[in-house]
């Protein structure tokens, strides 16, 4: 069996007295989708900031090509390839796209001055190659639509070759022409290798664009499963009920 | 994969981008207005005083005034970007400057080299005070407010403990110099040389902007705002230098020319426009104060970007207070008293939004300008102190007011 692209091994996170994840392990192979589900509080959120950095771990392990790895600041995990398209987009609404899109890793000479047109250069080269809509480079963020906006999120995580891209809730501000797009794009990335988390509420996008399905509750993790094995109606069983479907629950008692 | 550094010689970059942030301004309607208000009080002040305020001796005295105010408006700027306050600047000028005087006449009294160990001290000092009070605010975590209120009344009364409230005076000579006394100034000839270097800039960053756009193919290159804006710059430094060369030293013809501290704001106002708009530290600023959730999720240091605020804003008020101290010849602990209302408000009208995220530099020197054209003028028609004070704060407030329903409106 090939080493995964990034493990994560028996990871816990407290926030107080709440156990907000617990002891979840997860395995994502290169080209594969594994799609989060759960309830709001599930600990989808909290597990996935975790691996981008935001907060670490209180205990367990993350391996990246089975290597054991020590994320403890956003920077930290740019530098291993984890990529992550937050669902409040993390952009600097005052900024334009440019620089939201370098944000954090400007281009600049040896004494800090940036490098404006390189930079403008290598966003026009990743928004064509991304086919990304993104009406103006140099007008500020906040004048810009919902699906503009995260096309220039996603823009700045695909910018930097990612090896894994984390996705929360990527789909939820956009119309259905813009949500068709993003299911082309994870297509598209998933031929080129990239491992994918995709958080979703949207149960029809999670079967058509998964491998694998991972249901959370409360912390801990339901079950994992190959997409084409889940149907609907599994899938709404472990986020309300938080356990198994019962033919599986006896394959694996 | 970071950044990535380009291997290009860099020192010879620096004159372009600064040639590029001077240039680059587009027709920024509310720096316009804000100038027009500026004409509008100069033109009045010269009727109410009977032209007593645009005579060349008046505005000599305000380009000194003006410039401390506006040294440290272009660090304020930043602080308040990131959406913090620092009340504390006043008694930071009061503290250093008290320090500097007694380098100069209790620690190195008989040495030469007084003068420019002083001012390192202070500049040093300002440094030091920046990043205890932005560590306090970015780790510690007490709101700003707090930290530099506690900030205001510690170094003030620290000035007075230090040489127990007296006042120390004279000063070196050397160190004079730098508060543009009769001999802190450029003389006529060298004045006219420093408006034709001005000239040479603006007129290069105009050929640079339209080889520029020819590179990228534009056809209408140059646009109407950017000659307007080239031929402004000109007529402002020859304009300024002509009325600062016809006013003569006391009892010769030998014209003042420009002082001193104006070079020193000048060359403070170009590094920071610079640090703002073309560093990466600049970049992060603007980040940090637009969304500081988002900027710290894109993997920049928020805290440490708040912490160097700090020590930027106190390193200018270290060299706010060499000038400051320098033009009075006097190092006294009551020095600076209520200048954090002046250069908040110089900030604030020059369009720095308390909200965060947004200001520019030249805007806090045109501030700098409207408020100590204020205060010339009320001190020219004998209003008293108390009163003066009084109409300052009210033009903060309406400063304030007016910012807010400026961005509501352009918001909704």
């Amino acid at each position: 069996m090939t080493t995964p692209l990034l493990e994560a091994r028996n990871v816990n996170k407290a926030f107080g007295g709440v156990h907000a994840v617990e002891n979840v392990s997860v395995s994502l192979m290169s080209g594969e989708v594994v799609a989060l589900l759960g309830h709001n509080g599930a600990g989808k959120s909290t597990f996935i900031k975790m691996l981008s950095g935001v907060f670490p771990a209180d205990s367990g392990q993350i391996l990246i090509d089975g290597k054991a790895v020590d994320i403890r600041s956003p920077h930290d995990a740019q530098e291993l390839g984890i990529e992550t398209i937050h669902q409040t987009l993390a952009l600097a609404d005052n900024l334009d796209a440019v620089s939201n899109l370098f944000l954090g890793r400007e281009q600049t000479d040896r004494f800090g001055f940036l490098d404006t047109e390189a930079m403008e250069h290598g966003a026009r080269q990743t928004i064509e190659r991304m086919r990304l809509r993104i009406p103006s480079l140099n007008a500020s963020v906040r004048s810009m639509s919902g699906g503009q906006r995260q096309a220039v999120a996603i823009a700045r995580a695909l910018h930097f070759n990612a090896r894994i891209l984390i996705m929360d809730e990527p789909t939820a501000a956009l119309g259905p022409e813009e949500t068709k797009n993003v299911g082309l794009l994870i297509q598209e990335l998933k031929r080129q290798g990239l491992g994918i988390f995709l958080i979703s509420h949207d149960m029809h996008d999670v079967f058509q664009l998964s491998d694998r399905i991972m249901v959370m509750k409360s912390g801990r993790v339901v079950g994992s499963y190959p997409t084409k094995e889940l149907t609907q109606d599994d899938a709404l069983e472990m986020i309300i009920l938080g356990r198994k479907p019962a033919r599986f629950a006896a394959a694996t008692a | 994969m970071t950044t990535v550094s380009q291997p290009v010689s860099s020192s010879s970059k620096v004159l372009p981008r600064l040639l590029r942030a001077i240039g680059g301004g587009h027709a920024d309607t509310r720096l316009m207005a804000m100038v027009g208000v500026l004409a509008l009080i100069w033109l009045c002040a010269n009727i109410l005083t009977g032209g007593v305020f645009l005579s060349p001796r008046n505005l000599f005295n305000l380009s000194l005034q003006v410039s401390v105010v506006a040294i440290m408006a272009s660090g304020m700027i930043l602080v308040i970007v990131t959406r913090h306050i620092d009340l504390s600047v006043g008694s930071q000028v009061g503290f250093l400057g008290v320090l500097g005087g007694l380098v100069q006449s209790v620690w190195l009294p008989d040495s030469i080299h007084a003068w420019w160990i002083a001012s390192l001290v202070m500049l040093g000092g300002g440094v030091f005070i920046g990043l205890i009070q932005g560590a306090l605010v970015a780790y510690a975590r007490i709101p700003s407010f707090v930290v530099t209120l506690g900030g205001l009344l510690f170094l003030r009364n620290a000035a007075y403990e230090l040489n127990d409230g007296t006042t120390i005076a004279p000063l070196t000579e050397t160190f004079q110099i730098l508060g543009g006394g009769q001999n802190g100034v450029l003389g006529g000839p060298l004045s006219w040389l420093f408006a034709f270097v001005v000239a040479g800039l603006v007129v290069g960053s105009l050929v640079r902007k339209h080889r520029r756009k020819r590179r990228l193919g534009i056809q209408k290159a140059l646009q109407a705002s950017d000659y307007f804006s080239a031929a402004a710059w000109c007529t402002c430094a020859f304009g300024f230098v002509a009325i600062m060369n016809s006013y003569n030293k006391p009892s010769t013809d030998e014209p003042m020319g420009m002082a001193f501290p104006v070079l020193i704001l000048i060359a403070a106002t170009a590094a920071m426009t610079l640090v703002a708009k073309r560093h990466r530290f600049g970049r992060h600023v603007f980040a940090v104060g637009g969304d500081p959730q988002s900027a710290r999720l894109t993997g920049i240091n928020t805290q440490r970007v708040v912490l160097k605020v700090f020590a930027l804003m106190g390193l200018l008020s270290g060299l706010a207070s060499v000038v400051l101290t320098a033009r009075l010849n006097a190092a006294a602990s009551g020095a600076g008293t209520m200048m954090e209302l002046y250069v908040i408000a110089a900030a604030v009208i020059g369009g720095t939004s308390l909200a965060g995220g947004a200001g520019t530099i030249l805007g806090g020197c045109v501030g700098a300008l409207i408020m100590q054209s204020l205060q010339s003028a009320m001190v020219l028609l004998g209003i008293p102190s108390p009163t003066q004070s009084m109409v300052l704060a009210g033009v903060l407030v309406l400063a304030v007011w007016i910012d807010t329903m400026w961005r509501e409106r352009r918001l909704s």
